[in-house]
This record gives structure tokens, C-alpha cells and sequence, in this order.
């Protein structure tokens, strides 16, 4: 039995790390070149929306995906029109994108569909589903069918997508030229800006690549792991993401262990729901769910190591005349 | 958020610019009516209609507005103290946890007259010690509020969670809410009070919370501008290094700004825990956390606009439900929708018409100035 056990808790881990893990390497773009995103669960809300209401609408995954990440890059361009081009509140605008998203999602999906703001279920053959199905179940008395097999082989494309985007965002940001830029705008802008080179069209390039992910992190919720949309079905997924890139303090691979340990909590929530474990006693399942954001706040705190933010961040640039 | 360059009359800034930017809010709010297919029209007649139409709308707008008043007056505060308090949805949470575990102990044993102060005190309390544990972090920790309180969002959600479930739940209650408490821990009805004085009113959740709301307005006006602990408080908010060579310890003044926000956000637990539901529920909040932010933005951070925009909200949300009844296809997360677009063109973009303002008082004034000077010379 363990070797299913382990198998099935590997493959949920990797699973619901998955959106964790676009929204905060969308976060990580954003935050390095300076511009704060608490927007993250409202785009991942509206992409998730966008891609289960056209996906359903035109039988086409493609299109889902299109829209998922339209609708995130759209999102992505109003925050860079306030906060940018305006030097808005980032903070402000990010928590107007939440709300707007959450109610937008609901009334658009009544008014469309009636169906109580769920959309209608996608389609099987518009479902993003593992790309072996002969591993979708874990294999009893099997260690390699169940753990490699079940837990490592049995996903769709978009999962290992987001942990590909780990190495890839790793190798803008540290080994290219537009990465090295990007990181320099969050940290000195008025540098940049000396060199030549163009505050705002940096951030928002940010943002775009944030929107792409954002964009991802929404469509993998409602075509790969649920098959419709239902009113804030991201339920602070956003702030768990946004939570996993302060705790990998702004780096791609930290990141990743962030989100990883994040998805494993909640992961094993269920399962521990009544389980006494030796020494410690029965663990209620509030507290499992509410171990991120605790975490968060010590490391926030210092008490687990210094969690340094980019310099620039939430600063609004001001070109000098 | 003003900005030096742009040259504008005191009232164009307090009054015509807000009122601007929520017409633009409310205009796109209308273009989003029409793509569900209903008529704006209808929809804001509907609307105005059944929060204001009627005594017992009436009694539904003002209840909702006693709660903005409280959250929004916690946003304003922490705003006047520098910081961005977006945690009024926990504070707000563990303002009713406070009201819930006090009246479920004492409430049986003593009349109203020493429970409902009590309840007070205990929301106050619990929502001044959620808030300041995050201003407590900010000042000695250097971990940044916005983060901090977000977190104690979802911590105060788990909690209430917990109490419910493991505790406050009464043996064999599938539902997860607590007993209700003795009637000595009610806040009393504004229609039942009304009733004794032989004035029909009919039944709403209004409370005397509302009384309780416009006495905080009143502390909060007299704090912020009248008392030197509000003045220190200002000034640190506006520019923390110079309060400090002032000889002011900004920490401590973070700390109390979250106290005082978090104090004015918990007391959303007396209105609606022992004013409404008499009894602990999940996720009584609804958000009220979050409008807070719309109306302190809404209302400029002073206690006479954020009653003005808790009434604005307060008919929102009432009206809101009456048309959700009325017009096919119409939900009152439509309201949420208008909050998001209120805080997004009122708050983060509140500047973007600005310097057409500025350019349109400059031109006015040098057409007078011109004018006046040919009918000197």
C-alpha cells in the first residue's frame, strides 16, 4: 500500500503546485522589475473564467488558452496604465484587479450561462489530460508503476510547462540581456534610465511575461484540473503564490520549493484530517491550510532568514527633467 | 497623492475630481450592464428604488453602511498613519470572535446594560490585537504590512474556522455556527427601540450599531485633527524621518495607527455578530473588509466623506440585492464589480484625469485673469 500512497500524494503534490507555480514565477517577472502584484488571484480568476468560457463555448483548447491569456495580459496592461504610466498605488490597483475579477467572473458567467456563475462543463476532448494515461491510476505492489509511473509520468502538458518556466525564467533573468535589465529596473531605475534604457517599456514587458503566466496558472485550473468554472475557485491560490515567491524571496529555483512545500501541505490536508500523528497529536486541517501564510510571516519577520525585496519595489519612477 | 505641478483649487480636488472618477467608474459599471444584456436605466431605478424607496430598504442601506463606516474609518486611520491596512476582512473577523466568545461566556449571567459595553470593548480589543501583530512586525521587524495583514486574512478565516468547528459548534448541529447567545447580548433593533416609542418601522437589521459608528466618526475627526496623539500620528505618516528628527518614535506610531484601525475594523463584529446574527458564523465579514478600502478612498480619508461613501456603498449593496430580484440575468456580485472599478479609477488612477482638471482651471483662470485685466487697463 505505501508504495500508492506515496505515488498518489507525489502526483497530487505536483498537481496543485502547478498554478501555484505559474502565478508565482508571473509574481516573481513583475516584482523584479519593481512593479508590486497583490493582482495575482484576480488575473488567475478572470483567466480561469476566460479560458473555461471559450474553451466550452468553442470546443477548442487552443482558444481556452488564447483567451486565458489575453484576458491576464489585459489585466497585466491596465495595472501598468495606472501604476506606470500614472504612478498609481500599486497595492490599490492590485487589490481593485482582485475585486473586479471576483465580481466581473460571477456576473458575467450568470448572465451568460445561467447556471449559477459555473460555466458548462469543458468537454473531455477540450480537457487537458495527462499525456501517458496509461499511468493515471498508481499500480498496488508496483514501486515504479505507482511513484514514477502515477506520480511523476501521469500529468498534461501544462504541468510540466510551469516546471520547464522555472529554468527558463532562471536563464532570462541571470543569463540574458533583457533579464539583466529587467532586474536592474526593479532594484535602480534611475540607472537604467541613465544607460538609455526605457523604464516604463521594461515594466511592461514584465507585466506582459506576467500576464502570459498568469494567463497559464488560470487555464490549467479550469481546463486541466476542474472541468468548469465556479465563483472563486481560486480561493487564494493568488496570495499563496504571491506567499511562495516572498518565501523563495524573488528567485526562480527558491521559488519552486516554495510552491513545492506549499502544494504538499495542501496536498496532504485532506489526508491528515483526523490522523494522529506521533508526537504531535491530531493536526487540525485549519491549521495545515493556514501554514503558508505563517510561514510567510516569520520568514517576513526574520525569524527564518532575511527575505529581501527588490530595492524599487511599490516605487513608482519619476524621470527626472 | 497630490501632486505639486498640478495647480487646483481646494474643491476641485476634495470634491469634483472624486465625484469624476466615480462617474467613470459608474459609467463603465453601465457599459458592463449592457453586455448582460439589461438596461442600465432599469437597473439604476430598480436600485435607487429599493435602498431609499422604502423604510425598511432604508433600514438594509444604513445597516450595511454601519459596517463600512467602521471598516472604512480603520483604512483611514492606518492611511493617516502611512500605512495600507488591507486587513480589515481579519480584524473585521476577529472583532466578532471577541463578541462571540464573551457573550457565549457572560452573556447569561448579566443583563444588556453591562454585556453590550462589554461586547464593544471585546471587539475593539480583539481587532486592536489582530492589527497589531502586523504593525508590530512592520516597525520592529521590518516585514511590510500590506504582506502581513493580507496573511492574517486567510490566519483569521482559519481561526474563526477552527472555533466554529471544533469548539463553538453545538453537539449533533450539522451547520457550522456557534449557539445563540442570551438575549442580553443583542444589540438592540432600531425598529424594536422605534416601537416603543409607538413609531412603526418595519423589521430590518439596523441596530444601534449605527449610533456606535457615527460616535467613532466623531472620535476619529476629533483624534486625527483635534488631539496631539492624532497629530504625532499625521505626521509620521507624511513624512516618518522628519517626525523622527522631530523627536516622535515612528515605530510606536505605527503600532498605534494599527491598534486604532484594527479597534475601528473589529467593531464590524458588534454590528454584525451581536447586532444581526446573535450567534458566530462563518465568513460573516462578506468583504466588508475590502469595501472599507473602496470607501476610504471614496470618502479622502475624512470621517464626513467616509460616511457620505459608506452610504454610497450602503446603497449599493441593498439596491444591488433588489435588482438582483427584479431584472433577469442581473447579480448583485455586480456590486463587487462596481467596488473593484470604484477603487480602481477613485484610488489607483485617481490622478489620471488630474492634470486635465489642472489644464482646465488654468484656462478658466487666465480667460478671467485676461478679462480682468482689459477691464483694468
Amino acid at each position: 500500500m505505501d508504495e500508492v500512497l506515496i505515488g498518489s500524494v507525489l502526483a497530487s503534490t505536483l498537481r496543485v503546485t502547478t498554478p501555484l507555480l505559474f502565478a508565482a514565477l508571473a509574481g516573481l517577472l513583475s516584482e523584479r522589475s519593481g512593479v508590486v502584484d497583490i493582482g495575482l488571484e484576480g488575473k488567475m480568476l478572470a483567466a480561469a473564467f476566460a479560458a473555461a468560457a471559450v474553451a466550452s463555448v468553442s470546443h477548442s483548447t487552443g482558444f481556452g488558452l488564447l483567451a486565458a491569456i489575453g484576458v491576464a495580459i489585459g489585466m497585466s496592461m491596465v495595472h501598468g496604465f495606472a501604476c506606470v504610466t500614472h504612478r498609481g498605488d500599486q497595492v490599490v490597483s492590485g487589490v481593485a484587479l482582485n475585486m473586479v475579477a471576483a465580481g466581473l467572473t460571477v456576473v458575467l458567467g450568470i448572465a451568460w450561462f445561467a447556471q449559477g456563475g459555473q460555466t458548462p462543463p469543458i468537454d473531455s476532448a477540450q480537457r487537458l489530460t495527462g499525456l501517458l494515461p496509461q499511468w493515471s491510476e498508481p499500480v498496488p505492489g508496483s514501486w515504479f508503476g505507482s511513484v514514477v509511473g502515477h506520480g511523476l509520468l501521469s500529468h498534461n502538458v501544462l504541468v510540466y510547462l510551469a516546471f520547464a518556466l522555472v529554468a527558463v525564467v532562471w536563464f532570462f533573468l541571470e543569463r540574458t540581456r533583457p533579464g539583466l535589465r529587467l532586474r536592474a529596473v526593479g532594484e535602480n531605475p534611475a540607472m537604467v534610465d541613465a544607460a538609455g534604457v526605457s523604464v516604463p517599456r521594461l515594466r511592461y514587458t514584465a507585466l506582459v511575461l506576467n500576464g502570459v503566466l498568469c494567463g497559464l496558472g488560470g487555464a490549467y485550473l479550469t481546463l486541466a484540473q476542474n472541468a468548469s468554472f465556479s465563483p472563486n475557485m481560486t480561493a487564494g491560490r493568488g496570495f499563496i503564490a504571491l506567499a511562495a515567491m516572498i518565501f523563495g524571496k524573488w528567485k526562480p529555483v527558491p521559488t519552486l520549493f516554495a510552491c513545492l512545500l506549499f502544494g504538499f501541505l495542501d496536498a496532504v490536508a485532506i489526508r491528515l484530517q483526523g490522523v494522529s500523528l506521533p508526537g504531535i497529536g491530531e493536526v487540525p486541517v485549519q491549521l495545515i491550510q493556514a501554514l503558508p501564510y505563517i510561514l510567510t510571516v516569520v520568514l517576513l519577520a526574520g525569524f527564518i532568514g532575511q527575505a529581501i525585496a527588490p530595492k524599487a519595489l511599490s516605487k513608482p519612477y519619476v524621470k527626472e527633467r | 497623492m497630490s501632486s505639486q505641478a498640478l495647480q487646483m483649487p481646494r474643491w476641485m480636488d476634495l470634491v469634483l475630481l472624486p465625484l469624476w472618477n466615480l462617474l467613470i467608474a459608474l459609467l463603465v459599471a453601465g457599459g458592463v450592464v449592457l453586455l448582460i444584456g439589461a438596461s442600465p436605466g432599469q437597473a439604476l431605478t430598480v436600485l435607487l428604488d429599493g435602498a431609499l424607496g422604502s423604510a425598511r430598504g432604508l433600514g438594509y442601506t444604513l445597516y450595511y453602511t454601519t459596517t463600512f463606516i467602521f471598516t472604512g474609518l480603520a483604512v483611514a486611520v492606518a492611511f493617516h498613519g502611512g500605512l495600507f491596512n488591507i486587513g480589515g476582512e481579519g480584524q473585521a473577523t476577529l472583532g466578532g470572535i471577541g463578541v462571540a466568545l464573551l457573550s457565549l461566556w457572560l452573556a447569561p449571567k448579566l443583563p444588556s446594560v453591562v454585556m453590550i459595553p462589554l461586547a464593544i470593548v471585546a471587539a475593539a480589543c480583539f481587532g486592536m490585537l489582530w492589527a497589531a501583530v502586523p504593525g508590530y512586525l512592520q516597525a520592529w521587524r521590518g516585514s511590510h504590512v500590506v504582506i502581513t495583514t493580507i496573511m492574517f486574512n486567510f490566519l483569521a478565516a482559519s481561526l474563526n474556522g477552527y472555533l466554529l468547528v471544533n469548539w463553538l459548534r453545538p453537539n449533533g448541529s450539522m451547520s457550522v455556527e456557534s449557539d445563540a447567545f442570551a438575549d442580553s447580548a443583542r444589540m438592540p433593533a432600531v425598529h424594536e427601540l422605534l416601537a416603543r416609542f409607538g413609531v412603526e418601522w418595519p423589521s430590518s437589521p439596523l441596530n444601534l450599531s449605527i449610533v456606535l459608528a457615527l460616535l467613532a466618526c466623531v472620535f476619529v475627526w476629533w483624534f486625527l485633527w483635534k488631539s496631539r496623539a492624532g497629530y504625532v500620528l499625521r505626521a509620521v505618516g507624511s513624512n516618518p524621518s522628519a517626525a523622527h528628527y522631530a523627536g516622535i518614535r515612528p515605530r510606536w506610531q505605527v503600532l498605534a495607527a494599527m491598534g486604532l484601525s484594527g479597534a475601528l475594523a473589529g467593531l464590524v463584529g458588534v454590528n454584525e455578530i451581536a447586532g444581526v446574527q446573535g450567534k458566530l458564523t462563518l465568513d460573516f465579514v462578506a468583504g466588508a473588509g475590502f469595501t472599507g478600502i473602496a470607501v476610504a478612498l471614496m470618502g479622502r480619508n475624512h470621517p464626513v466623506g467616509i460616511v457620505l461613501a459608506s452610504l454610497l456603498f450602503g446603497t449599493l449593496y441593498q439596491g444591488g440585492v433588489e435588482v438582483s430580484f427584479e431584472v433577469p440575468g442581473f447579480s448583485r456580485e455586480m456590486v463587487v464589480t462596481v467596488q473593484g472599478l470604484i477603487v480602481l479609477f477613485a484610488g489607483a488612477m485617481a490622478m489620471v484625469s488630474a492634470p486635465m482638471f489642472a489644464k482646465l482651471y488654468a484656462a478658466l483662470t487666465r480667460k478671467s485673469r485676461a478679462a480682468q485685466g482689459k477691464s483694468h487697463g
